[in-house]
Formats: structure tokens, sequence, C-alpha cells
């Protein structure tokens, strides 16, 4: 590092997020008490709420599913050292695709729906993020402003879509007709029946969190296994070694883009087929943004991606829950959300300095 | 010319006793690297001075901090014999300091004036203060030759008119002491001329001046007193008139230790590669390679003397698939395509040519990267690193890092470990075992000991010479003048983009060759 | 399209135009000095329930004004100390900027005013009147003058008025001025800044804070103005438009002032009808609202003339020699 001197490994994948997400807490701590309301009883409801029944965790672990799809695609995109902020129009996307696949063909089980959907999603999340990352490999534009205005391209054109193209007749309603019965996905509870753990039948939860699961590993292998994955994290280190390398640029660029917004548009598997079985306007609900939080608080890895969607499912959860039974807005979470970005995300040079001298000086004595 | 101003300085006035600068002990550390060692040094008012030594050597360190950019961290700097601090550019600004830096502070797409005035603009708004530099710049113009369009943008200008532009600003603060680094390296040989004349008008008018540079014929030419510096040391001054390029180039490189290579006469076998009438122009339109002919044989060292930024680095770019370049070359026989398709740095390798780079830090390695992911940079389409398509083993990357440091003595022999934790030595060798231990044909090689400890110098220059031994042909860039005595088996030197001639180690010495790299044929 | 709807529909463009062109222009001098800014939207978003929280309780809607603009300059701040001083990545500050004014707005108003994160509506002197120019009732029915003056120009809120005359001052700071002098240089090459002596920390940071004052102003108008009150995510966008105004002006005032009159007037258009017939083909307004973001991009992509932002945009100052 270059600024404040050497941090040991383990401590700058896990005592500088970790410091990060305390501040951002301890702040909103101090928001709860300002607006009149108990930190410590906050929390409680929280907890119990996310955590304190099968119900609770039906609802994180759904959450968290949405946050892992795109918590990697933010990551697979940083590892380039590209960012990808378009994970929102990318998810929109992936639930046009979704619901092609799903309107429009009669699928026999659903388990040839699932994978023809996640084909669907994968290919229009995929195409979304295309566009940006070939005008940035080949032309130039900065990627960050083009997939920002692709988002609001994407809402734009499934707004069209719902109200001209798959609006029902009669519908006052901007969204989709439902999918047939047969491309209902089963439920996690029905999958826990079958090994006999009861689990709550509400929450939306369903086949998709194990989809992501094994994404979070499919990353993992692509990043640290293979060709390409070595060709994107040379790319994303060193431009000058990669280009010694032979690594060209521009088709890395073009690569991890299509990989980040497949993954993207995956998360419409889960919201759009596995819960509302239909497609709505705001079907992704800023799950692309909080992608960019995931990412980075969990600093780019798969596996730090699966526990920060967890840690962000739960605040969902339990955000959910404060709004029901206090006077806490859900938006409270926003600004959670917002503080891990901003300390994780902008002012990591503000407590790895200080963690860097404190090494430091244990290191002199 | 620096004679008339001989006999005047050695019956010094009183007044002008006192130098424009003395620099007392300066010193200043970058980590564990000393730049500058105690430096001390007088300037004497209203002449040239000049400062030459070897890239590294900390000319441009010293001069940064006279000019408020780094701070000393021992020392004392005083102007026209008093004391003074100079913690940022403004103060060293009002002590009279200007400075045109190698690579110019101007904004692009402003204007000629824009540039001067900005800064030092007088008033808050600009057109009294443009009028005013407008004024100004007329008679600067008519007084020192600095002729430039004071409207055009500096985008649109060639290199000698934006450093005329640097000298501009410098004056319009009413600079007294003004300090060029490396102000030629840019410039045609008739602007560099120009440049020259608009150093000694502003001599006459009082000013002084400090001459960076390594080009020693610049230093016979316009300056009065001329100081070298070695590796972060003042070694010596002199007064130009009293001293000769022989003298010079001697201080600057040193009487280092002598290197002694255990080495075989070579057996040079057929052609490798062949180079004919190589030309590069770089992306600011300034011609790098003038044209290069020159012939590499299997089993043999071909060394490139010269001073650094004379082309070298660019040559083994061009060479490495890395930059276009205009141009004919083959490789054992076949057309070596010198841009568009076949001219990458995958092709390259797959030819056996092989690529250590003048720079490790940045191109050479990964510094986050493991060893062994190191190891696989540039050969990881390898088929013993990709047993299936779509699994990379590495495990078998790990296995060939292990037995490659282990051939290497690289220390620690952890795969493991990232590239940043290794000593500099110890990061080269695991660049050098990557490349030669794929048996190369061909293998280009920039400064292989740059910034290495003593011990793996050695050892580097033993591996060298057995791959040579072995058969493969070597290109050689260095500029360290010592390792190209004792390596090569034919020295070509580069100066301005072109070859000064070849000669044999054997029948050459340090002085000819420093000579030919000063640009003196 | 008979008369009296023109009218109505350009006049509803400069209202619509207002909010864009004041945040537009702070991105503007954000980014002439090399800092870019897409939390925008964040700052117009606290701005603006900042503008209508204190124009409602203290019942003067310039109190609010003023609250709003402080505000702004706060979260301003923010950036510039983790973009500018910590060297911290300015495009995810920005995002996170976004999302704090998303959030704590909501929370603070719903506790607050108790409303589902909205404020009460303002009326009387809490709202921003509309101001008539001089004889505009007088002018009225004159032909063609009397549209334009009275019916399009006329009777808009004072902010309207300091907006389009933020554009020729913006233009004199920029470039008639030794502060705009300097400040278009730091972000075009900090060195040469610096090594004329001049702080570019301190320049950069006064950008950032007039940057903060300009989104004061849009986000003020916008619930004061445009709006009476303040509604959960009422920038809806803006901020986004704005920096699409900027990049479609390469980065130039009066050319910025062009580019929201032409967002205004398609989101006026969009506003007023659904479906759009243009000589036979039904154009759908969603395609009127994507078609600012589509321009930006054919812009970004180089098509229609390169757009180049400053070039030391985006990275913060590390001296070097």
């Amino acid at each position: 590092m270059s600024a404040g001197g050497r941090i040991p490994n383990w401590a700058d994948v896990t005592l500088v997020p970790l410091v990060s997400v305390v501040l951002a807490f301890i702040l909103s701590g101090i928001l709860i008490w300002a607006i009149g309301e108990s930190p410590w009883a906050a929390v409680k409801l929280m907890v119990e709420g996310a955590f304190g029944s099968s119900y609770g965790w039906g609802y994180t672990l759904y959450y968290a599913t949405n946050f892992i799809f795109t918590g990697l695609a933010v990551a697979v995109a940083f590892q380039a050292r590209l960012f990808n902020i378009g994970g929102e129009g990318q998810a929109l996307l992936g639930g046009l695709g979704v619901a092609l696949v799903c309107l429009y063909i009669p699928w026999p089980h659903w388990s040839l729906a699932l994978l023809a959907a996640c084909a669907g999603a994968a290919a229009f999340g995929a195409l979304w993020a295309l566009i940006p990352g070939y005008l940035q490999a080949r032309r130039g534009s900065h990627i960050v402003i083009t997939t920002i205005m692709f988002n609001f391209i994407a809402a734009s054109l499934l707004g069209y879509v719902l109200v001209n193209v798959l609006r029902p007749q009669g519908s006052q309603d901007p969204s989709s007709p439902r999918f047939a019965a047969e491309v209902a996905l089963p439920k996690l509870h029905e999958m826990l029946a079958l090994v006999g753990i009861p689990f709550s039948r509400v929450p939306p939860v369903n086949i998709s969190l194990l989809i992501a699961v094994g994404m979070c590993f499919a990353v993992w292998f692509l990043l640290w296994r293979t060709r390409l994955g070595y060709q994107i994290r040379a790319f994303g280190e060193s431009e000058p070694a990669a280009e010694y390398a032979g690594i060209s640029p521009a088709r890395i660029t073009i690569y991890v883009m299509l990989i980040s917004g497949a993954l993207a548009g995956l998360m419409a598997v889960n919201s759009v087929m596995g819960e509302q079985q239909r497609l709505v306007l705001n079907a992704v609900e800023g799950a692309g943004f909080i992608g960019i939080a995931v990412a980075l608080m969990g600093r780019n890895h798969p596996f730090g991606v699966f526990l920060a969607a967890i840690l962000f499912g739960f605040l969902y959860q339990g955000g959910a829950e404060l709004a029901l039974w206090t006077s806490i807005p859900r938006e409270l979470i926003v600004v959670i959300q917002a503080l891990v970005i901003l300390f994780t995300g902008a002012l990591d040079n503000m407590v790895r300095i200080p963690i860097a001298r404190l090494f430091a000086l244990r290191g002199a004595r | 010319m620096s004679q008339t101003q001989t006999p005047q300085m050695r019956q010094d006035t009183a007044a002008s006793d006192i130098p424009a600068i003395e620099l007392r002990g300066i010193c200043k550390a970058f980590g564990p690297v000393q730049a500058n060692k105690n430096i001390s040094i007088r300037v004497r008012r209203g002449t040239i001075h000049g400062i030459v030594g070897e890239n590294g050597a900390g000319k441009s360190t010293l001069m940064s901090i006279l000019y408020g950019f780094y701070r000393a961290d021992a020392g004392e700097i005083l102007i026209n014999g008093r004391p003074t601090d100079i913690p940022d550019s403004l103060s060293a600004i009002r002590a009279g300091i200007g400075m045109v830096f190698q690579h110019f502070k101007l904004v692009e797409n402003f204007t000629v004036l824009e540039n001067v005035i900005l800064g030092a603009e007088g008033s808050a708004l600009l057109r009294p203060s443009l009028a005013k530099a407008r004024g100004l710049l007329k008679d600067l113009a008519r007084e020192f030759e600095l002729n430039v369009d004071p409207d055009a943008l500096i985008e649109n200008l060639s290199v000698g008119h934006q450093q005329r532009v640097e000298i501009l600003k410098a004056l319009y603060r009413e600079a007294d002491i003004l300090i060029l680094d490396e102000p030629t390296g840019v410039l045609t040989p008739s602007e560099a001329d120009h440049l020259f004349r608009i150093l000694r008008g502003l001599k006459e008018q009082g000013k002084t001046i400090i001459l960076i540079t390594h080009k020693l014929r610049e230093i016979m030419d316009v300056t009065d007193d001329v100081s070298v510096m070695r590796r972060g040391e003042m070694v010596a001054t002199r007064v130009t008139a009293q001293t000769s390029p022989t003298e010079l180039a001697e201080l600057m490189v040193g009487r280092k230790v002598l290197l002694r290579v255990e080495k075989t006469p070579a057996t040079p076998g057929d052609d490798v590669l062949r180079v004919q009438s190589l030309r590069l122009v770089d992306g600011q339109g300034v011609e790098r390679l003038r044209g290069l002919d020159f012939t590499l044989r299997a089993g043999e060292i071909l060394g490139i003397a010269g001073v650094a930024g004379n082309g070298q680095s660019e040559l083994l770019e061009v060479l490495a698939g890395l930059r276009p370049a205009t141009g004919q070359a083959w490789l054992r026989g076949a057309v070596l395509p010198l841009s568009g398709p076949g001219a990458d740095a995958q092709t390259r390798r797959a030819q056996a040519v092989a690529h250590v780079p003048e720079d490790r830090h940045r191109r050479g390695l990964v510094l986050n990267f493991h060893a062994w992911e190191n190891t696989a940079l540039g050969y990881h389409n390898d088929p013993a690193y990709n047993p299936t398509p779509w699994k990379m083993d590495n495990d078998a990357i790990i296995r060939d890092t292990s037995a490659k440091m282990a051939a290497f003595d690289v220390r620690p022999p952890d795969p493991q470990l990232k590239a940043s934790g290794f000593s500099g030595g110890n990061q080269q060798k695991i660049v050098l075992a990557r490349e030669i231990e794929h048996a190369p044909d061909v293998l280009l090689v920039g400064q292989p000991t740059r910034g290495v400890d003593i011990g793996a110098i050695e050892f580097i220059h033993q591996r060298l010479i057995r791959l040579r031994d072995a058969g493969a042909a070597i290109l050689l860039v260095s500029v360290e003048l010592d390792e190209i005595m004792a390596l090569s088996d034919r020295i070509v030197v580069m100066f301005d983009g072109r070859i000064m001639g070849e000669r044999l180690p054997e029948k050459t010495n340090a002085q000819e060759l420093g000579l030919l790299m000063a640009g003196m044929a | 399209m008979d008369i009296a709807t023109f009218v109505q529909v350009l006049d509803s463009t400069l209202r619509l135009a207002t909010p864009l062109l004041f945040a537009c222009l702070a991105g503007l001098i954000s980014e002439r000095a090399g800092v870019f800014d897409i939390g925008l939207e964040g700052k117009m978003l606290v701005a603006a329930f900042m503008a209508a929280a204190i124009a409602f309780v203290s019942g003067n809607v310039w109190i609010g004004v003023a609250a709003a603009v402080g505000v702004s300059v706060l979260m301003s701040l923010v950036h510039g100390v983790a973009a500018i001083t910590f060297r911290g990545n300015q495009l995810i500050s920005g995002v996170a900027i976004n999302f704090l004014a998303a959030g704590i707005t909501v929370v603070i108003a719903q506790n607050w005013f108790r409303q589902g994160g909205r404020t009460p509506s303002l009326s009387g002197e809490a709202r921003m009147a509309p101001i008539d120019l001089p004889f505009a009732a007088a002018l009225r029915d004159v032909p063609v003058i009397g549209p334009v003056y009275h019916g399009i120009l006329s009777g808009h809120a004072p902010l309207v008025y300091v907006a389009f005359l933020c554009v020729p001052a913006t233009w004199y700071l920029l470039f008639r001025t030794r502060f705009g002098l300097r400040l278009r240089a730091v972000g075009e090459n900090p060195a040469a800044v610096d090594t004329a002596g001049v702080s570019v920390i301190g320049l950069r940071f006064a950008a950032v804070a007039l940057c903060g004052v300009l989104c004061g102003l849009a986000g003020a108008y916008l619930s004061t103005g445009l709006s009476a009150g303040f509604v959960k995510d009422m920038t809806a966008g803006r901020g986004f438009i704005a920096l699409a105004a900027m990049i479609f002006a390469k980065w130039r005032p009066w050319q910025a002032m062009g580019a929201v009159l032409l967002f205004g007037l398609l989101e006026a258009v969009a506003n007023r009808f659904q479906n759009i017939d243009i000589f036979g083909v039904a154009v759908p307004v969603q395609a009127m609202q994507a078609l600012p973001y589509i321009l930006t991009v054919v812009i970004l992509a180089g098509f229609v003339g390169k757009a180049i932002p400053p070039r030391a945009g985006g990275a913060a100052y590390v001296k070097e020699h």
C-alpha cells in the first residue's frame, strides 16, 4: 500500500471491512438514537426478526439470494478494475428474459423451465452489459456513466414492454400476466420437507438460493482456476503487466462485462420466477445497487460476497420488522447500506491508514 | 562561450562571491533508498551550472527539493546567501527559482498566455492580467528569441515551443534562478541549439541557470561549471574550461569494482534475428527509433549500450511485440511482422522469443500476485499449465515454480509468497527464471541487474552466459557500462534513436564508449 | 396542437429545466475541477427535503432555501473529504451519497412529520410564489410577444430566473476570472497548478462546495417551487439527467442550458401526452423518457462529436516529478 505502510493479508480481508461496518453501524445507531428510538432495542428486534424464526430466516435468505447474484456481478467486474454500476438495469432485462421464457413456452416441468429461465436471464443481462462493455473497450466511453444511462434506458424499455406488450387486455396494472403454475419454483420449505426439516411456508426463498451458492463456487472457480480468470485478475491488478503478458485489455473488458451482466440478470430467476411469478415494473427493487455494497464489503471475493449478502439479507428482513413494530422506516437500511459503501469503498484510506499505523507500531516494538 | 567568462570568474568581486544557490549537506531517503547523500554545492551567480550523472544518480531528486516538491531529511538551502526554507513550490517561486521540468507542467488545452499567467494572475479578473502578460511576453520574445504565438493552444505547439512556454512561465514570475531538467531530451538538434542561445542570452542578463543533463556535449558547450553526481553523491565540481569529456565520463561512471564474469569466447552460430531500418514514432510524434540495422546470432550476447532514453527501451518493446513499428525484421529467416497480426506478445512467446522487461514492477511482475501466478504470466496458455481447456492446473504451476525457484536460488523459495514480498534481486530472479527456463531462442533483456544486490548480480550474469552457451541469442540492454563490457560479445552504442557504432569489448574501453554514448562519434 | 397547449408545454419546459440546470452547472463546476460527481441526485434530494421541512416549520420559503444550500454543501464536503483528502474512489463516494440521501430523508421525514416520509404540503409564504415580469399583464394581448412574454417567460418562481442567470455567471466565472482559470487548470493538469504554487486541494474543495450550493438550489426549487412539499425520492433521476446534460453539453455552460432545455422539453411533452404522433408513427412516452440517456450514450461513444471529459477527472492528485 502506498499510504501508511503494510497491513498483513488477514487483517486486510477481515479487519478493514469489519471496522468499516462497525463504523457504519455506530453512525446508524446514533441516527436511531437521534430520532428517539433505542438502538439496542432496534438491534434486538432486527436479529429476532431475521434469525429468530424459520419465517425470518426464509426472508433473510430470499433477500440474500438476490444480493449474492448482484454482488457477484459487481465483484467480477471489480476484479478487472471495472465499476459496473448497471446491475440494476441488467437485472431488469434479466427479468424480461425470464418472463418471455416463462410466458411464451408451455413448460411441462419447472426444472426445464428453470434451466431455460436461467439461460434467458443470463443472456438478456449479458446483452445489456455487453453494449457498455463494448463502448468502453473499443470507443473509450466511461463504463460508469454508460451503465448508469443503461439503467434508465432499461427502466423505460421495461415500462414500454409491460404497458404495451405484456400487459393483459383490460388490466390497469403495468405488469405481465401470471406465469403458469407449472413454472413455479420449489420453495425451500418443500425441499427441506424432503429431508424432514420443518420450515415456514410463507417466505419466498426457493431453489434459486442453491443456484446462487453454486454461482459463488462457479465464480471462484472462474477467477482462480481458469485461464480466463487468471487473465481477468492480471488485467485488474496491472494493465501494463497484462499487456506484457499478451492479454488484450479490450477482449477482457468485454468478457468480464458479459459475465457480470449475466450474473446480474440471473437475479431475476429468484425475484421474478421464484417470488412474484410475473414481471412487474420494480422487479429489482434496488438489489442491483446493493450489489455494490455487497461486493465492496466482501472484498470482491465470492466467499466474502456470500457473507456480505447474508448480512444485507439480515438488514433487509430486520429492517422490515423494524418498520412494522417501530416508527423507524425501512429506509434506515438504505442509510446503513450507504454508510457501508462510503466506509468500505470511498473512505477506505481513512480506515486503512490508522490500522496500518497500528501494525507498524506493533512491528516496531 | 565560457572561455570569455573564465578570467572574470577568477577575480570574483566580493558581492558576486555570494553564490546564487548554496546547498549544504542535503540528504533525502525514500524508504531504504538513499537518493541524496550529504550533498553540498555552490552555484555562482550569473553562470550556467551543469549537473551531470547517470540515471538514478539523484539529480532530479535534488532539484525537486530545491523546488519544494520534496523536503530534505537534512541539510540547508541558501539563496543569495540567506538560509531559505522551501516547503512548497510557492516558496520556491517567491525565492526567485523557476523550474522547467522534463515532463512539462502545462495545461494542454489552454493558450500560451493562459499557461503563463496561471498562478501569477495579479488580479481577480483575467482581462487585465492577460493584457499585461501579452505585453511582457512581447518584450521577452524580442529580448531572448523566445518567440511563441501567445494565443496558440499548447496542444498545437511543437515540443520545442512548449518548452519555451515553460521558460516564459518562469521569467514571467521574475525568476532569477532557472533550473532545467533534461531540457534537450525531447528536442531536435536545431531546437536544442536554439535553446542554448536562449540560455546564453539569459545568462548575459544576469540570470543563474542550472542545467541538468546526461549529455556531455551540452555540458561542454554551454556551461561555466559542472558538478557530477553518482549514486546519490556529489562526486566532483569542475570549471568546465578546465575539464574534458573524458574526465567527466570517468567521474559519471566511476571506478566501480570491476565485474568479473567467468566466460569463454562465444561461438556464434547462424543469424537468428535480423532487423533493418527499424523506425518508431511515438504518440507525441517524436521519432524514437531512427532506422536501426543489426543482426543477432545464436550463441552470442549483443550488448546495447547507451544513456537511458535514447531508444533502447523502445527497441525492446518493439521486438517483444508490445508496440508497433515500421521496418523489416526476420526471425530464423522468416519475416517477423512489426505491426498488425502476428506482432503481439503472445505470438512472440510462441516463437520462442522471451523478454525480461526493464521495469519489473510495472511490467515484469504483478506485484499483488503470488510467485507462482507470476511464473505463469505470459505463459498462461502453456499446455503444461492447461491440461484441459477449461481448468488451469494451479498445482502444476506451483510445482514448476518450486523447481524454477530452486534452479535460480530464489529466497525464500515459497511459491505462495506475493511478488511484492521478495527483495529486488529475488524478484528479478523470478522473472529471469520464468523467461530463461522456457529455453528461448532469443532473449530480450533490459536492465537485468537494476536494483539488485551484488550477490544476485553475479548469479544473474552467470545464468545469462550459460543461456548463451546453450545456443540462445541474447540482446542485452543496460545503462551499466560495466555490465555491458563484462557480458557482451559485441557492443552496439545507441544515441538519439540511432546506432552510433559497434565495438568489440576487448578492443574498446569505457572512455570510448562514453563518448559514443554522449553522441560524440 | 393548439397555441394554448404549445405555450403551456414551453412554460412547463422552463420550470422542469430549472432543477436540471442548477444540477447540471453544479456537476460542470465540480468536474471541470477534476472531481467526478455522480452524487448530484443525492444532494438535490437532501436539499429538497431540507427546503420543504424548514420552509414548513419556519413558514418562510427563503429560510428553507438557505437550509437546503447548507445541507447540500455539507454533503459535498463529505464527498470532498472522501475524494480529495482521502483520495478515495470518487464514483463510489457519489454512489454512497445518493443512497445516504435516499435513506436519511425518509427516516427523518417520517420521524419529523409522520406522513409516510413526506413533508406536509406547503402553502402561502412557505411556498415559492411566482413573480410577474414587468409589463407582463400589459403585454398579454399583444400577438406573438404576449404569449411568449406573458405565457412562457413571466410568472415563474424567482429561482427559475436565478437558474438561467447562473448560466452567464458560470461562464463568466470559469472563463473570465482568475478563479475560473485555476479551476479549469486543476481539472486538466493539477501538476501545472501545483508547480505554479497554487493549492490543488483548496481549489478542488472550493469547486465541490460551489457544486453543493447549486445542488442545494436545485433541490430547494424542486420541493418549494415545482412542487409544494417533499415526497420520497422526488428527484426521480433528475441528478442523472443533469449529469447526462453535462456530458451532452461537453462541460460548457451555454450548451448546458441548451441541453437541459431539450431534456426539459422532452419531460414536459412526456408529462402532457401519453403517445406522440410524429408523421403517423406513434412514439411511446417511454421513448421520450429514455431519449436523454440514449443521446448521452451516443455522444459518449463518440459517434457524434466525441465528449472528452476534463483530463485529470476522477483521479486524486499525487505529487510526482
